[in-house]
């Protein structure tokens, strides 16, 4: 619609050239850390946490939160996306490669290609397999040189960056691989089942 | 989860102005008739798109105040933020007569509709009694047995939203009571509370965690965590406790 519609009277606030570029459409600048999510902020003590990759798989595999650690880091600095509107650019996160955890799980590529990452509580966000390889996402359980803050998704949360941020589900505790792509939780809720920020995939039908 | 809305796809439209109201002295309240509105749950918010004549557009969501009763007219009341893009915009340029864009109804976790049942909680910091006043106000028109306790925290007497029309409904609504607690400043023999929730207050206002009531609650996110944290605490099941967060804080 917009068919040249202007909102009288309104000029706006310009975002610097060389930010421009790294705001996809509808978003603005953010340079707190807003926290979004749909219920209270869930504590589970580190000794009884656990990320398991399950669902599609020859077997399950599980990592206790030493065993997590235990493996390579890596220092993503990533632009995030928030469906509410904002963005942050340059945020910086300590975590595991989900490459690498994949790795570790026999499936079979050709038939399981998507994913729905669960968290504490009932919290499910699914994603194909493919947006989950290559260097695109992270099991993250550090934020600019700190342990990640509950809030904010503490212990540990997914970082999806290239996805609006609902995709980078918080207080993550697996994956579950599976053949069919099934709708997560705000994906059953009117959002978009992919939600690409610079196509503006915020709701359903977008 | 419940209420699984399964959207089509959300256009722009266009809605006029048809009237405005200053609620406190940093909140508006805009009345938007939106011909073919096709309707929404309480809880729920709308996009608002603001285009400037060289095609430069912002976006932001604000909560419905409006029960669906209202129809096609769509009430949101909007916090001015003295250095927002569009907050300001809303409160001062605008008035009645112009159009804005937007496309909702959009969100179907956070609403309560009458069917729900309760015991209803509600719990609301500053502006975050937007989504709520529109839970109440549809309690009113479609759901008057509902149990519905508010509890509202504001800075001062002054800075209360809808705080006439909820006098109003405590009194002629049975089964609604309405808890105010000041948090900067209290008028001289001001009855209600006087500091931050905390978990006394919480214990005090809240139905008992048996009654296993049905909670809301919306504000700043330091507010919104700290309530949801203490109820999970008290013992409430979290997942009976929904929650929006509206103000970004570091
Ligand atoms: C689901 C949802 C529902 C919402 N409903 C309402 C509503 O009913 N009424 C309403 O007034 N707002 C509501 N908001 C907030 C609204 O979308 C805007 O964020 C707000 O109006 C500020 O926009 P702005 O362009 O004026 O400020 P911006 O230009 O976005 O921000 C300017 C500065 O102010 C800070 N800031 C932004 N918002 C706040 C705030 N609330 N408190 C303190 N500082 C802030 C920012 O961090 C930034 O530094 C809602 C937000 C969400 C996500």
């Amino acid at each position: 619609m917009s068919g040249g519609f202007i909102s009288r009277g309104f000029k706006g606030r310009r975002q610097q050239a060389d930010v421009a570029g790294r705001l996809p459409p509808g978003q603005h600048l953010e340079s707190g850390f807003p926290v979004l999510s749909a219920g209270p902020t869930p504590n589970t003590p580190l000794d009884q946490w656990d990320f398991v990759v399950t669902g599609s798989v020859k077997a399950p595999k599980r990592w206790n939160w030493n065993e997590l650690l235990a493996l390579p880091h890596e220092t993503p600095t990533v632009d995030v996306h928030c469906v509410t509107k904002w963005s942050k650019l340059d945020t910086h996160w300590e975590g595991v490669s989900v490459d690498l955890l994949l790795r570790e799980v026999e499936y079979d590529s050709t038939s399981v290609r998507y994913a729905t990452a669960f968290s504490e509580g009932d919290y499910t966000t699914n994603l194909p397999l493919a947006d989950l390889l290559g260097g695109k996402a992270w099991v993250v359980f550090g934020y600019d040189g700190q342990p990640l803050d509950p809030v904010h998704g503490g212990p540990a949360r997914l970082l999806v960056p290239h996805l609006y941020f609902w995709k980078s589900a918080k207080w993550v505790r697996g994956l579950r691989l599976t053949e069919q792509d099934q709708p997560g939780f705000w994906e059953s809720l009117g959002y978009h089942n992919y939600g690409d920020p610079w196509k503006e995939q915020r709701y359903s039908g977008d | 989860m419940e209420g699984t809305a399964v959207l089509g796809r959300l256009n722009w439209q266009l809605g006029e102005v048809v009237a405005t109201r200053p609620e406190t002295p940093r909140t508006k309240s805009i009345t938007l008739d939106v011909p073919g509105w096709t309707g929404h749950r309480p809880g729920q918010h709308v996009d608002l798109r603001l285009t400037s004549e060289d095609g430069y557009h912002a976006e932001r969501s604000y909560s419905i105040a409006s029960p669906p009763e209202d129809r096609s007219r769509v009430t949101l009341t909007v916090e001015r933020i003295d250095t927002g893009e569009v907050s300001p915009y809303l409160t001062d340029e605008l008035h009645e007569g112009d159009q804005l864009e937007l496309r909702g109804p959009i969100g179907g976790y956070f609403v309560w509709e009458a069917s729900m049942g309760g015991p209803l909680f509600l719990v609301a910091g500053g502006s975050g009694i937007v989504p709520l006043m529109a839970m109440i106000r549809h309690r009113a028109a479609a759901g008057p047995s509902v149990a519905t306790r508010l509890l509202y925290s504001s800075r001062s007497l002054g800075e209360i939203i809808y705080r006439d029309e909820l006098d109003r409904l405590t009194q002629s609504s049975p089964g609604l009571e309405v808890a105010h607690t000041l948090t900067r400043e209290t008028p001289p023999g001001w009855a209600g509370y006087r500091r931050r929730v905390d978990a006394d207050m919480l214990r005090d206002v809240a139905w008992p965690p048996d009654q296993n009531p049905l909670t809301y609650i919306c504000g700043p996110t330091p507010f919104v965590e700290g309530a949801a944290t203490i109820l999970a605490g008290l013992g409430y099941g979290p997942q009976r406790i929904k929650t929006e967060r509206f103000g970004p804080t570091g």
